[in-house]
């Protein structure tokens, strides 16, 4: 059943996607280009896709498991840390170079060609770079919490 | 013309919204494509590459249906191979790093109010709008 389901939310993602006309990158750099012509098409397609969502984080608030019997996600943690951070950045600046993002870029597969097949194909080795890159800048992180050095600092000027 | 726009853009976003209604409430995950995706990239997922692969197969043949029953959208994609491998390493290698996208964190992120989605989603908006302002309006390449 989990995949009928799975099937059911990419089709209906893959339709949103469609519909909205977010896999047209000139709509997605417009909102991007605050200095150019400006396109304000992507507030409104966050705006309707937010609002369903939040009526369904409230109604997964008051369950133990999905409809489904599985574990639902449990609540986020509050720090944002170097990962986030360095690779929402990244993740932004080749988001506006090509107008595309991972969703509209399987959405578009089929209409794409080869120009979309190379994107995907780079971002699937993207990803796969990102295995060994995570854990780096995980590293780099870690050992300012372990010296206590950020804490006396923070106590010094407090 | 371009308000025509903006109502197909909520409709269509209340279409993405559903699709991530299902996923959570039914599949108890949070829809997110590059977590969808990067699980079978990097093999993280494979425990649940059906679930995954169902996703997917979705995501991409209801617009490949659609381009038959309604219309073939222009995308304006660049023909230009060296932004667009610059572009998908970036995008695949910051979203992974990040541990969402657009989705995960733009949608599901903020419409539960977590600090993380919506801290990622004003970092890539930022990003977004510098990478344009400089391969668009001071490099002229885009």
């Amino acid at each position: 059943m989990r995949n009928v389901y799975a099937l059911l939310a990419g089709a209906l993602f893959g339709a949103g996607l469609f519909t909205s006309g977010m896999t047209d990158t000139t709509k997605v750099q417009g909102w991007l280009d605050l200095f150019g012509h400006w396109d304000p098409t992507l507030a409104f397609v966050l705006t309707g896709a937010i609002l369903p969502m939040a009526i369904a984080w409230r109604i997964a608030a008051k369950r133990k498991t999905s409809v489904l019997g599985n574990p639902l996600p449990g609540t986020p943690t509050s720090k944002l840390g170097l990962n986030l951070t360095l690779g929402s950045f990244l993740f932004g600046a080749g988001w506006g170079l090509s107008g595309l993002c991972p969703g509209p870029s399987m959405a578009a597969l089929s209409y794409n060609g080869s120009d979309g097949l190379v994107f995907v194909a780079a971002m699937l080795a993207g990803m796969l770079l990102a295995r060994y890159v995570s854990p780096m800048v995980a590293r780099l992180e870690r050992p300012r919490k372990e010296n206590g050095k950020e804490d006396g600092y923070q106590t010094g000027r407090a | 013309m371009l308000e025509q726009d903006w109502i197909f853009g909520f409709f269509g976003g209340l279409m993405i919204g559903a699709g991530g209604v299902v996923y959570l409430l039914f599949n108890g995950r949070i829809l997110g494509a590059s977590g969808v995706l990067g699980g079978l990239a990097d093999g993280t997922g494979w425990d649940t590459w059906k679930e995954r692969a169902s996703f997917i197969a979705g995501l991409i043949l209801v617009p490949f249906v659609l381009t038959f029953l309604w219309i073939r959208p222009d995308t304006h994609l660049s023909d230009n191979w060296a932004v667009l491998i610059g572009s998908g390493l970036l995008v695949g290698l910051g979203s992974r790093m990040a541990n969402g996208c657009t989705s995960g964190h733009g949608v599901c992120g903020i419409s539960r109010l977590s600090f993380r989605g919506i801290g990622a989603t004003v970092i890539y908006l930022v990003a977004g709008g510098i990478s344009i302002l400089l391969f668009r309006h001071w490099l002229g390449m885009i």
